[in-house]
């Protein structure tokens, strides 16, 4: 299963990614309307790690994991894995309850605005490529299978 | 002291319409222009920091961001225009020597602009590229006086030692200091690909460059930083640095900053010393000492790697070309005045040195008249911007080009010359991990070989437009060239004539 896989080496920490996430959920595609909603959380989040001389940036997202702590723990089986793999969370199942964020070993589920409900990282499954791995300016992200990803590393 | 004459020289434009908060500008401008304001929950400007590099406006995700020049004016002065004003405020202030970067910007005439070339009608025959065979391939070096054969066809004449560019344009020296790393793999994974060289410039090079070895030039400069035995060993041929275009006469000098670990491994001096490089070379006073080192190079790689010279185009470059090639050089490379550097004296950059143009024309004819110039190459630098510079250069003498703003300006530069600060936002002319970081060298290096595989595809072009298949055919032929807008003096060095003659 192709999975986005981030090269720390590479990362600028710009954080567009986040952008990119933010909007992939509208159907427009469009940066500045998506912004003006509220209610949006990036599912991809970019972390910041101060070294003895710069900061090196890294960035996060559900790892889609084997055995998913978080489907385990959702009370509402909104939290589900399709037959490609790929862990989601259904909105009108989910009771916003989040468990999910609990449990989460990588603390890559995020809440949302409203406090009712979470977001989270679905590879963009409903319309191709991740938004976030084709709009990266410096190739830092990748959606790769394992393979890939190792012989990169 | 307070008061500050000073002034921004750009003014940083936010739509608020389009503006999104999401901070990429903060987090990508390493001058610190924009910066978040957390009290008042806003994304702020400071336009007196700007140098106007646009990677914040290029990686803007919404296009909210514009940069013009700063609409303060000057009483209107045709002398005392704003650019003298300000140059005096920030030397009363500081006391210290302009420093600018990159190649000279002042209003000189551009030749090439002022030179056009032939085309087949009617008499001759142009040709399709795309149909038949053409040839950009040169060879740098120096060439036999004649080839003698045997009865059989056999070639008898022992041929000198020859390097081959599959395009006549090469990647000019850059050193890996005044660049960073990042760029420098750029350099030499593209030149690898395009069959054609790049030079490590003053810098010595790192032992994890050496496998592009066949691909580079080593460079031997006044500082002799980073040169010993292997590292005249690990490229296909070796240029003493005598000049450069956009500081002829002077030396050249690295801040300590830039001096980190890699740097000072490759360059064998301290971390964070300052790398010097004398303005002459100690040991170089005459043509005689310049031919000593190029034999003790020579000498010191078996005969087995052309030497080039390269000088600065100044006054008298054609006597001295004449001297270089007298003392053995294979090839010759000159820099015209609007050569680019990480850093030099403004003075400098702007008033010494002659165009480019010129110094190739008259070199090619000084050499020509002496009979010697089969003895080597001529490579010149300066400023080739496009395909049609280098077509034209070709047919004024030269047998090849080096570019350097052109690569880096693939590369991402945007020409905002501020290379002497070190804090170049595109990854390019700085040390700093978290901007090299910034030029991915598996995005960088396909953009070169892009640009310099459509140049040559436009080199085809020209050469069939003018009947010619194999740019060999075109070196020198000056009968290519008219001048517009040039008078007789001009039209007399370039040795062109006027269009319609």
């Amino acid at each position: 299963m192709k999975k986005i896989y981030a090269f720390e080496s590479r990362c600028l920490g710009c954080r567009l990614c986040e952008v990119y996430c933010r909007t992939a959920r509208f159907k427009s595609k469009d940066v500045v309307k998506a912004h003006k909603r509220k209610n949006i959380t990036s599912a991809i989040i970019v972390e910041e790690v101060l070294g003895p001389n710069n900061i090196s940036y890294f960035a996060l997202q559900c790892r889609h994991c084997k055995n998913p702590k978080c489907i385990k723990a959702c009370i509402s089986g909104a939290m589900y894995k399709n037959d490609k793999g790929i862990v989601r969370n259904d909105s009108e199942k989910c009771v916003g309850c989040l468990s999910c964020i609990l449990v989460c070993p990588f603390g890559v589920i995020k809440k949302n605005d409203d406090g009712k409900s979470v977001s989270k990282c679905d590879l963009c499954a409903d319309f191709g490529e991740p938004f976030c791995v084709e709009n990266c300016p410096n190739e830092a992200i990748k959606f790769l299978n394992e393979g890939e990803a190792r012989a990169l590393k | 002291m307070s008061l500050d004459f000073n002034t921004p020289d750009f003014e940083v434009i936010r739509n608020g319409n389009r503006c999104i908060q999401c901070k990429v500008c903060v987090h990508q401008c390493a001058n610190a222009v924009h910066f978040y304001d957390e009290e008042y929950d806003v994304v702020c400007v400071d336009d007196s920091k700007c140098v106007n590099c646009h990677r914040c406006v290029t990686l803007c995700p919404t296009k909210a961001l514009v940069i013009r020049k700063y609409p303060l004016e000057f009483r209107e002065n045709f002398n005392w225009h704003g650019k003298a004003i300000k140059e005096i405020y920030k030397q009363s202030q500081t006391g210290g020597v302009l420093l600018s970067s990159m190649g000279n910007p002042e209003p000189f005439p551009i030749y090439w602009d002022k030179m056009l070339l032939n085309a087949s009608q009617v008499t001759n025959p142009s040709i399709d590229p795309l149909r038949e065979p053409m040839e950009t391939k040169v060879v740098i070096g120096r060439k036999p006086e004649r080839l003698k054969f045997d009865a059989n066809g056999k070639l008898l004449t022992k041929m000198p030692l020859n390097i081959e560019l599959k395009v006549p344009v090469m990647f000019s020296a850059m050193s890996y200091g005044s660049i960073s790393r990042n760029a420098h793999e750029s350099l030499a994974r593209a030149a690898e690909e395009l069959g054609i060289f790049y030079n490590t410039g003053e810098g010595g090079l790192s032992k994890d460059f050496y496998k592009y070895g066949k691909n580079t030039i080593v460079q031997v400069a006044s500082g002799r930083f980073g040169v010993h035995k292997e590292y005249l060993n690990a490229g296909a041929a070796i240029e003493i640095k005598i000049g450069q275009g956009a500081k002829p006469g002077i030396g050249g000098h690295l801040p300590g900053k830039k001096v980190g670990e890699d740097v000072s491994a490759t360059r064998m001096i301290p971390v964070g010393s300052d790398a010097i490089s004398p303005a002459p070379h100690h040991d170089i006073y005459s043509i005689e000492d310049l031919r000593q080192l190029i034999f003790s190079l020579k000498e010191a790689t078996g005969y087995k790697k052309p030497v080039f010279v390269k000088i600065a185009a100044v006054h008298n470059s054609a006597a001295i070309a004449s001297g270089v090639v007298r003392a053995g050089a294979d090839a010759i490379v000159v820099d015209g005045f609007r050569g680019g550097t990480g850093a030099a004296p403004t003075r400098v950059r702007n008033n010494v040195g002659i165009p480019i143009e010129l110094a190739l024309a008259a070199i090619d004819q000084r050499l020509r008249e002496e009979g010697i110039r089969n003895y080597c190459s001529l490579i010149v630098a300066g400023s080739i911007r496009n395909s049609s510079d280098v077509v034209k250069a070709i047919a004024l003498g030269a047998d090849a080009v080096y570019i350097g703003s052109a690569a880096v300006i693939a590369l991402g530069c945007h020409m905002c010359h501020s290379c002497s600060t070190g804090k170049c936002n595109w990854g390019i002319a700085t040390q700093y991990p978290e901007l090299v970081k910034r030029l991915n060298p598996d995005i960088m290096y396909k953009r070169l070989v892009n640009l310099i595989s459509a140049w040559n595809n436009e080199i085809q072009e020209l050469l069939g437009g003018m009947g010619i298949n194999a740019i060999e055919s075109l070196r020198g032929n000056r009968l290519m060239l008219r001048g517009v807008d040039l008078n007789e003096k001009e039209l007399e060095v370039l040795g062109i004539k006027y269009a319609g003659e």
